[in-house]
């Protein structure tokens, strides 16, 4: 049910941890749902993803979802991590079962919850809209 | 890699001896039982020693077997072939129970009837007082799983069964679990209708059985040519049969060797995992259990991953979780224990089987805690103690 790159990523999973003082951390789902993700980042002074590392507790698809999206962003520009979705981050792991795309599909929420918190706490909360244009607002995951 | 199954509750494999049995029914002796040619008239004693073989485990009469394509059928004729003569009225079944009865009664309650599900204690037994409360002046039959697939617990059921009788309701047990596990007598039991399946017997799948007891009324769910007594239209499926005929003899004869053994090793597993890896929870009730089940909740961790974890090591286990399920919630049965749902997403199930060994049990206890670490050194909610 899952692809080979799919369960390469679960039993392999890249950058588990958290970072000790991330520059933003952003946490989706809910444990009664069974699944929570939590991914931390550090910015350089270029407003670059200089390191980013997840936490997960969830299925095979959650952790690898986890794990594809810290590596899509890698390196990456906040604006360029800021559009990659959870849809893109699937298509990367080569698809998803079609009962995991809704449930354990939310790690660039994470992500993009990350962002946000990263923009809030530098002062720059002016520049959320515009950077993260589909934050996730109240998803149906975190308020139940 | 060298794997191991250990998920014999979802399915056993077809004992060597019952495909044995079963080949010469395919292309061989091919014929249709109601046929009165000589292909028909060996297919009809093939089907009738099965049924003989079937009614001398259970302690039943061979007119008291009939033969359908599995345990849900089974069900689906217990509960919905029991009540169709009736009015809607009411009927009990336990919160645990297996979908095909869980379902069966709410296809029922869509039709009128008023269902009540019967609480269950933290080690999943019945609460006898509940069920007792529970029996209305309108009640006619009350369904209770003799073991339960997911915790492994076992049911008081002649008790239940007793009690159903005072109250005038018919009583049918699902013993797909118990059947060729546990030793089960109707007659000691008491009860009015029995479930039971072949592929968790080391049999075929596609075949089950539903015992009825003498003067038991049913009607047919699936009508046509009116095989089986009229209760189960179809030409018999006569390899199934001849199978499952073979495996519940050879489960039967087995039992007295098999069940202590498989306590025993059971036992080993669950003290092993206990003492291993702290903060899990055993699933179901200490000793009353199948003796092949053991179940756990694992605390901050996802069941799917453990399986997958485990199954990348080449241990197939099962999970409750709704993710292993397909479905977004968690197992009902662990739910209705008490537990919380995020305790329930990370239940565990590994069931052991005839030609599990000592080894393998082993083998598993030095490949499980460290699955466990690994997931909860990932997990956000586990805190290091």
């Amino acid at each position: 049910m899952y692809t080979d790159l799919v369960m390469d990523h679960f039993t392999n999973p890249r950058n588990v941890g958290e970072i000790e003082d991330a520059d933003g951390v952003g946490q989706i789902g809910n444990p009664v749902c069974g699944d929570v993700m939590r991914i931390s980042i550090a910015v350089d002074d270029t407003d670059h993803i200089a390191d980013v590392k997840f936490k997960t507790f969830g299925c095979g698809a959650a952790v690898a979802t986890s794990s594809m999206v810290t590596e899509m962003v890698m390196g990456k520009s906040l604006t360029e991590a800021a559009v990659v979705s959870n849809k893109a981050v699937a298509e990367a792991l080569g698809g998803l079962p079609a009962n995991k795309m809704h449930c354990s599909n939310l790690a660039a929420d994470a992500l993009h919850l990350a962002i946000q918190d990263y923009l809030v706490r530098s002062g720059r909360e002016d520049e959320v809209d515009q950077i993260l244009p589909s934050l996730p607002k109240d998803h149906e995951h975190s308020s139940h | 890699m060298k794997t191991v199954y250990f998920d014999h509750v979802a399915t056993t494999p077809v004992d060597p001896r019952v495909l044995e049995a079963m080949l010469p029914f395919f292309s061989e002796h091919y014929g249709n039982p109601s046929e009165l040619h000589r292909l028909g008239r060996e297919a009809r004693a093939a089907v009738d020693a099965a049924r003989a073989q079937v009614a001398s485990v259970l302690g039943a009469g061979e007119k008291e077997i009939v033969f359908t394509s599995g345990g849900t059928e089974s069900d689906t004729l217990a509960l919905a072939g029991s009540l169709a003569r009736y009015q809607p009225g009411h009927l009990i079944v336990s919160a645990i129970e297996h979908p095909a009865v869980m379902e069966a009664a709410r296809a029922l309650n869509r039709q009128g009837w008023d269902v009540d599900f019967v609480p269950v204690d933290g080690d999943g037994v019945v609460d006898l007082d509940a069920y007792e409360q529970a029996f209305r002046d309108d009640t006619r039959l009350a369904s209770i799983m003799f073991a339960n697939n997911v915790i492994g617990t076992v049911q008081p059921v002649a008790e239940l069964a007793r009690i159903a009788h005072e109250k005038g309701a018919l009583f049918h047990t699902d013993a797909v679990q118990a059947v060729g596990s546990l030793p089960v007598d109707v007659d000691e039991l008491g009860v009015d209708l029995l479930s039971l399946s072949g592929h968790k017997l080391y049999g075929p799948k596609g075949v089950g059985a539903l015992y009825v007891r003498r003067g038991t009324r049913l009607q047919p769910v699936i009508d046509g040519g009116g095989q089986e007594r009229r209760l189960r239209s179809g030409t018999e499926n006569v390899p199934g049969i001849v199978g499952l005929g073979v495996a519940i003899t050879l489960a039967a004869e087995q039992l007295p060797e098999v069940g202590p053994r498989l306590e025993s090793m059971r036992d080993r597993l669950m003290d092993g995992v206990l003492e291993r890896v702290p903060e899990v929870t055993l699933l179901g009730h200490r000793t009353q259990r199948l003796p092949g089940n053991a179940a756990f909740s694992v605390r901050y961790i996802e069941g799917e991953s453990m399986l997958l974890q485990m199954d990348a090591q080449g241990f197939m286990v099962s999970s409750g979780s709704a993710c292993a399920s397909g479905s977004l919630e968690p197992s009902h049965v662990v739910l209705a224990l008490g537990l919380g749902a995020e305790d329930a997403h990370g239940s565990i199930r590994v069931s052991l089987g005839r030609e599990n060994t000592v080894e393998e049990v082993d083998a598993f206890l030095e490949a499980f805690p460290p699955v466990v670490d690994k997931l909860r050194q990932m997990s956000p909610l586990y805190v290091k103690g």
